[in-house]
């Protein structure tokens, strides 16, 4: 009996248990805040609503519909687990990557201009959105490293700086009679990414390409270089204190904008393996940054800062993202679930809090238990 | 002319308000990331108020719709203030929930409010065309907005309630060394509370001011285009000060309204850039501004830092 209360507690005290414990409890209040506010827009059809955004896709009552936007919702949530990677990537180092957003942009931006208007192949589209992604971080990284500009600042203008730059770039690229750029499927075949067979898997989705398999071993290999490499090593050693990373010789300024330069890649890379199946055309005209950006901190921080967790995070943020277009319109509009996800990024600032209390209450009981054992 | 200097102090009377915002949340010690949503929520409240208070005498009018904005601002940042002085909270991370969170609440209760007057409008918009005459007064061809005037006051109070008052420089003395402060038994808590509250306020005021310095009636779901974080901006460039934020408000305030008026400058039009590049100029600038003030700067030492009593 007491070896088993024992068993218990060790997985209570498990900070991996306790980390998903704490997700799991900030997806549940999340929910529980987003139709508190459904109901008091209209009660009557609250249940229905929230229940819609949870089944997302299986509002389809056909098979094969419903795998046909499971696949949809797939890509979405690959695009959206490489800029949450982004987010964690940086946040590893200590920095605050707001500027995924930006970086995702530029990355559209970059590979729509390579597909279009210089009718580069695939694999060159994707690298091109890479790079001049991972260039605009390394902007923000140098004026951190050598400027001592605050990074959140420094993001967020180039997020609007990025939006106006890529919107004159692909104006040059849209059709003419409407403020979209012109479709891959008609403009450049070869720049759309290969399917590989996985748009059978998904009743004929054919946005179902290598992207989806590339996205989830990119989460594996940033898993791999921050826990299992000297590098990643470095890198979290310059977050966690920078002069002594210094004393010890590491060259803190060279990690600050490497990280930052990896992170824009990875954004980029999010925009590029989007952009590159056809499934979006980049509006000209657009007068706001994309969420991606701004939902990948959400999918990084309740994935509990762990990129394995983010794959499963990123995919539950997507799933209700997705599921807010199929509320009942008469009623409410789509944005519910923007403000469900908004919720849940804030109350995953009390995670380290929560974390806290639970082993102090975890300690109270271990004293009274052994008081109660003496008695 | 007239109207680049119209619409230089209306931008900068919405920067330097929310700036000062900015300035008592850090001398507290807690960064304020979310007043970009926070200017948001005070613009809803703003607005809704000058909607349902249509056809009240001017002044009424004026005070209640204040009133709104900066208790709805207030109520929002306490958002932050909880989660960061109760509980410890990453303040950046907070205060990206708030920026996220601000729109989409906006826009979720402006379509719905829209929804139940006829389920035709879908709209974002709330109709308050009408109520914002009584804050504009013409003199010649200047469109004065009695917001410009608010500005210069609050400019002034603060600069006397930082500098002049116990309590501003008890305020000051928490974002500086709080063990300090509370060992000479001021409450750091209370003292974090006031100025993250203070900041609501004046965050949610210029989130009002914002809107009524459009022409038209003003989306939810545009946001207020970054206004929040090159307020900022202005509060890095200012080095925390208010006189100098007040500065540095009206050169940032200038390059904004070169965007909206730079047509009317044949120099300006003979130089036939798009007018994407001028959108795009005070965000660029701000960026070239703070390459050269971040080094040497004078933010308070222990803002960001939650405040833990034990640490002493």
């Amino acid at each position: 009996m007491s070896q088993d209360l024992r068993k218990k507690e060790s997985i209570l005290r498990n900070a991996g248990f306790q980390t998903i414990l704490a997700s799991l409890l900030c997806i549940v209040l999340g929910l529980l805040i987003g139709f508190i506010v459904l109901l008091c827009i209209n009660p009557g059809g609250a249940a229905r609503a929230i229940t819609a955004i949870l089944k997302n896709f299986l509002y389809y009552p056909s098979a094969a519909a419903a795998t046909k936007y499971f696949g949809t919702t797939l890509v979405n949530a690959s695009a959206l687990l490489m800029c949450s990677l982004s987010v964690l990537f940086a946040y590893k180092v200590g920095l605050f990557n707001i500027g995924a957003a930006g970086q995702y942009v530029v990355g559209a931006g970059a590979c729509l201009y390579f597909g279009l208007a210089l009718k580069m192949p695939w694999i060159v589209c994707l690298i091109a959105a890479m790079v001049f992604a991972a260039l605009v971080g390394g902007i923000s990284g140098a004026l951190k490293a050598y400027f001592n500009v605050n990074e959140v600042i420094s993001c967020i203008m180039l997020n609007w700086i990025s939006l106006y730059c890529v919107n004159m770039l692909l104006t040059g690229v849209k059709e003419q009679s409407t403020p979209y750029t012109i479709p891959l499927s008609t403009g450049n075949k070869s720049a759309l990414l290969p399917n590989l067979g996985l748009d059978k898997l998904f009743s004929n989705n054919e946005f179902a390409t290598i992207g989806l398999p590339l996205a989830v071993i990119m989460a594996i290999l940033v898993w791999v270089v921050l826990e299992k490499t000297k590098f990643g090593y470095e890198l979290k050693a310059t977050g966690l204190n920078k002069n002594a990373a210094k004393y010890c010789g590491m060259k803190e300024q060279r990690n600050i904008i490497l990280t930052m330069m990896i992170a824009g890649g990875l954004a980029g890379f999010a925009a590029g393996i989007y952009y590159l199946t056809g499934i979006e055309q980049w509006m000209v005209q657009q007068t706001s940054v994309p969420a991606m950006g701004f939902n990948g901190i959400a999918a990084a921080f309740l994935g509990g800062l762990n990129p394995i967790g983010t794959i499963f995070s990123s995919y539950f943020i997507q799933h209700i993202t997705s599921g807010g277009t199929y509320v009942d319109k008469s009623m409410y509009c789509a944005q519910i679930s923007d403000l469900i996800s908004a919720f849940i990024i804030y109350l995953c600032g009390f995670v380290l809090f929560f974390r806290l209390w639970l082993n102090r209450w975890l300690d109270k009981r271990d004293e009274k238990a052994k008081k109660g054992g003496k008695a | 002319m007239v109207l680049l200097m119209q619409y230089t102090l209306i931008f900068a009377s919405v920067l330097v308000l929310v700036a000062l915002g900015g300035c008592f949340s850090e001398h507290s010690g807690v960064i304020n990331i979310g007043l970009e949503g926070i200017m948001v929520m005070g613009a809803l409240g703003g607005a809704l108020m000058m909607k349902y208070a249509t056809g009240a005498p001017a002044i009424v009018m004026f005070l209640l719709v204040v009133l709104a904005s900066v208790l709805v601002g207030m109520l929002f940042s306490l958002l932050l203030g909880v989660a960061a002085i109760r509980f410890n909270a990453d303040q950046t991370l907070v205060g990206t929930a708030l920026n996220l969170l601000g729109p989409a609440a906006a826009v979720v209760l402006v379509r719905a409010i829209n929804m139940a007057e006829s389920a035709d409008n879908v709209s974002s918009t709330v109709a308050y065309g009408q109520a914002k005459k009584a804050f504009l007064m013409n003199i010649g061809r200047f469109e004065f907005n009695w917001f410009m005037l608010v500005a210069l006051l609050v400019l002034v109070a603060s600069y006397v309630v930082l500098y002049k008052t116990k309590f501003g420089l008890r305020l000051m003395a928490c974002g500086e060394h709080p063990q300090a402060a509370d060992s000479v038994g001021i409450n750091v808590y209370k003292m974090r509370y006031a100025g993250v509250l203070i900041s609501g306020a004046l965050g949610g005021l210029g989130g009002l001011v914002y809107i009524t310095a459009g022409v038209s009636e003003w989306k939810f779901e545009n946001g207020v285009a970054g206004f929040g974080f090159l307020a900022l901006a202005v509060m890095i460039f200012g080095q925390w000060k208010p006189v100098n934020i007040g500065l540095a408000a009206l050169l940032f305030g200038l390059f904004r309204a070169l965007s909206n008026v730079y047509t009317g400058f044949p120099a300006l039009r003979d130089l036939n850039l798009p007018s994407t590049v001028y959108n795009m100029l005070p965000y660029i600038i701000s960026l070239v501004v703070l390459v050269f003030v971040s080094k040497s700067s004078k933010a308070p030492k222990a803002e960001g830092i939650p405040y833990d009593k034990g640490q002493r």
